[in-house]
């Protein structure tokens, strides 16, 4: 009824809520892969890079090491660091998270470190005169106020990771990959939509919520400034 | 050999003319905005939300528009390519002292002459970064190209993940690497000596 | 209670910061150490909470080796106030405040107390300032804060260096009364490094002048001004402290010291020509011993040469005098009170001492305004 008005629309929308009826659970369910894929690997990478960027922040030589050699893994092309690992790994979710929590180390190893060493030496000779050992020194002083600096780290590693972890799709992992390849190969332009809007949107959510816990958790002494 | 020679020159061009329509647009956005305070929110905004799309999605929708191939490659490598250099120009301009520039206007030089006198060549080491980053950034996404019908050294990889062939894989995503890494110590180097002189300060990355 | 027994400091082999310190505090004393930039001050006071660790010498504090102490123990038992304030940001003044108390394991309920009782102590009001920032403080408040923080555990024994010097200088007087008051009140010692020698002045029981890491003087205040070990410390000290000002000036610093002085029988033509060749219009009379018996002016010997023979049958016997010692600014008041030409200084046994004149009266004056050039 091609007369009717809003047909070209309507007709739009038909399509989709059929595609959603359709698929609409895979892609839910790669949406899931895909939350756990990323925040799986942003978790391991905060719980070394973190530990690490601290113990690093004391030897500055070793830090420098460190730092160029992670920053250089950061450089390797994703594509082609999934393809290292596939002789060792084969495909699926490890190689996929490997390569994926490799690459979330770099920013937050950074972030922490900096984060440490940036804070003011007064305060550091201010606690050691008043009796604090290391790790008092540490965990009163130190860590929060290089904390806002560590989520910031963290907050862009998660951005990054969501984004790059579209291509484990490529290497069987699943997630929002999926529907998006399948798009591209049979050029159906809702499969390429149903994949990428999620991914885009995980992505823009977790800046932006992650960006509310950072400047929720600037100790409230240091926001005035 | 030679294919995989002639694979890694395609994916360096296509980066590089992305990166350099990037700079040809981005720098001289970067170098408005300081003129037009007001207008940097929304363009830096603007290009955060581009940058924090999955590229694979990006690719896929601009598929949508130009059709698969080499040209769709570059222009989402141009897309991508405009926050760093943007927020390094914008930034890097900001960074220069503003005694400087007002020593430049007691002097007489009007305002273009300031920008190009005074602030571009002290700017110019974040710039570079700026450059920098994104030509890498460039690069890694070169690499998918392949799934959209465009060349370079991620149809090595591809193919060879899908043929279950190794060899294949690596040959592809060693020069892949290499390509990058030596991208980024290149131009690192360049940026450290393109330093006016007086000027040794270390370059900032737009991370 | 704090002993330095031959310490000294040495890095890389040749150069030394601190050579051969020997001092004995004791409690209740405030010390200041004093000195120009690199005389061993700051090093000194680190030394005492081992945050610098001597190459040689014992320090000792209420008798232990501090070496032989743990040395987080050690410093949660020392107050310690630096310049920088240092109040950490991300904590509020009362948990700044409980820092050590925290450190040391106080009961939570003795923690609140002890910070309400020292926010009153220095008059900001517990409930006001508790929960607030230190960068909602001024400068002032939070050194006050800083103060605070060092004392909360009720240490021995209190480190300061240079505290007030990031401050302005209106603010650091504020501080230095309040904590010259609050020193009255706690009675801690106190081991202070500066180079401000009003703060030193203002402050100090005894004061440790440093120079090159040795210790040049060890002195109370006025004891310093008065005798400057040698032209080091007297510069340093600066002449216009040494001469503060007519308020701390005695009659010594004011008076001529060799007046002109005749014997009892000298003929009075001879008075006057030794005025004349003296350029003086008074002579004392003085008896062998140097003991004061009279003055003469001139005035008084030309009104009456024919009359008298003797210095002795014009002069006046009841001189007005003062005594060594007195408050130059007693020596000036009584001049223009009783209009007075001059006023003889004595000793306690009468021995004249020296002359305040008028003209010295001026001198003095002409130096406190514009140094001592515009002196004669």
């Amino acid at each position: 009824m091609p007369w009717l008005p809003w047909y070209g629309e309507m007709k739009q929308v038909l399509s989709w809520t059929e595609f959603l009826a359709a698929r609409g659970s895979s892609i839910l369910s790669a949406t899931g892969e895909h939350l756990l894929l990323s925040l799986g690997a942003v978790l391991l990478g905060t719980l070394i890079a973190v530990p690490l960027g601290i113990l690093l922040a004391r030897h500055e030589q070793v830090a420098s090491v460190v730092l160029g050699i992670s920053g250089t893994i950061q450089t390797i092309p994703s594509l082609a660091f999934f393809g290292f690992v596939l002789p060792f790994l084969g495909i699926g979710v490890v190689p996929a998270m490997t390569v994926l929590f490799l690459y979330s180390i770099l920013p937050i190893l950074r972030n922490t470190y900096t984060g440490i060493r940036e804070v003011s030496p007064a305060y550091l000779e201010a606690g050691v005169g008043m009796g604090m050992n290391r790790r008092q020194l540490l965990t009163w002083i130190q860590f929060p106020l290089a904390f806002p600096v560590i989520m910031s780290g963290i907050r862009v590693s998660t951005v990054y990771i969501i984004s790059w972890a579209t291509l484990s799709a490529l290497i069987g992992a699943g997630g929002l990959g999926d529907p998006i390849l399948a798009g591209i190969h049979t050029y159906d332009a809702k499969l390429i939509i149903a994949g990428a809007l999620p991914a885009a949107m995980l992505a823009l959510l977790a800046s932006w919520s992650l960006g509310l816990v950072e400047r929720a958790v600037t100790p409230r002494g240091l926001r005035q400034r | 050999m030679d294919r995989v020679l002639a694979l890694s020159w395609q994916h360096l061009s296509l980066s590089v003319i992305g990166v350099a329509l990037a700079a040809a647009g981005g720098i001289p956005l970067g170098i408005l905005l300081t003129r037009y305070r007001w207008l940097a929110k929304p363009v830096m905004a603007a290009t955060e939300v581009i940058q924090t799309i999955p590229s694979l999605a990006m690719l896929a929708l601009l598929m949508m528009l130009f059709g698969l191939g080499d040209t769709t490659l570059v222009v989402s490598l141009f897309l991508y390519s405009l926050l760093p250099i943007v927020r390094n120009t914008y930034t890097g301009l900001l960074g220069v002292e503003p005694g400087l520039l007002e020593a430049g206007k007691g002097m007489g030089m009007t305002r273009s002459q300031l920008i190009w006198l005074v602030q571009v060549p002290i700017a110019l080491p974040v710039i570079l970064a700026g450059l920098r980053v994104a030509l890498v950034t460039a690069i890694g996404i070169a690499t998918i190209g392949v799934l959209i019908g465009a060349g370079g050294l991620g149809t090595l990889i591809w193919r060879g993940i899908q043929t279950r062939n190794n060899t294949m894989v690596l040959m592809g995503a060693v020069p892949a690497a290499l390509l990058a890494i030596l991208t980024d110590a290149g131009l690192a180097l360049l940026e450290q000596a393109l330093v006016p002189r007086g000027l040794k300060k270390k370059a900032v990355s737009a991370l | 209670m704090l002993t330095f027994e031959h310490v000294s400091k040495v890095y890389d082999g040749n150069r030394i910061a601190v050579a051969d310190f020997n001092l004995d505090v004791k409690a209740g004393e405030f010390i200041v150490l004093i000195g120009p930039s690199g005389c061993g001050k700051t090093t000194t006071l680190k030394m005492v909470n081992r945050l610098i660790e001597p190459t040689a010498g014992a320090i000792y504090l209420n008798g232990k080796e501090i070496r032989e102490q743990n040395p987080v123990a050690l410093r949660r038992h020392i107050g310690y106030v630096i310049q920088q304030i240092a109040l950490f940001p991300n904590m509020t003044i009362a948990q700044n405040v409980d820092v050590v108390p925290r450190l040391l394991g106080w009961p939570a309920e003795r923690r609140r107390q002890r910070v309400r009782e020292l926010l009153e102590l220095v008059g900001m009001d517990p409930d006001e300032y508790s929960d607030r920032y230190p960068s909602e403080l001024s400068g002032g408040q939070q050194q006050r804060i800083g103060v605070l923080r060092a004392l909360a555990a009720e240490p021995p024994l209190i480190l300061m260096d240079e505290p007030f010097g990031a401050l302005d200088p209106i603010t650091r007087e504020n501080l230095q009364e309040e904590l010259k008051a609050l020193q009255a009140k706690l009675r801690k010692t106190i081991l202070f490094v500066t180079h401000d020698m009003d703060e030193a002045l203002k402050l100090a029981d005894r004061i440790v002048v440093m120079k090159d890491g040795h210790i040049v003087q060890v002195a109370a205040p006025e004891e310093l001004l008065r005798h400057p070990a040698n032209e080091f410390v007297a510069s340093f000290i600066g002449k216009d402290r040494l001469a503060p000002g007519l308020e701390l000036r005695t009659v010594e610093q004011v008076m001529i010291g060799e007046p002109v002085t005749v014997r009892p029988h000298t003929g009075v033509a001879e008075g006057v020509a030794t005025m004349r060749r003296k350029k003086v219009d008074t002579l004392l009379v003085t008896d062998e011993s140097g003991r004061l018996l009279g003055a003469v002016s001139i005035e008084e010997l030309n009104r009456n040469y024919q009359r008298a023979h003797q210095v002795q049958d014009l002069m006046a016997r009841d001189v007005p005098v003062v005594f060594e010692g007195t408050p130059a600014r007693e020596a000036f008041d009584l001049i223009i009170q009783e209009k007075l030409e001059y006023l003889p200084v004595m000793d306690r046994e009468g021995r004249l001492k020296g002359l305040v004149t008028r003209t010295s009266m001026v001198n003095a004056l002409a130096s406190v305004v514009w140094g001592d050039e515009a002196s004669a």
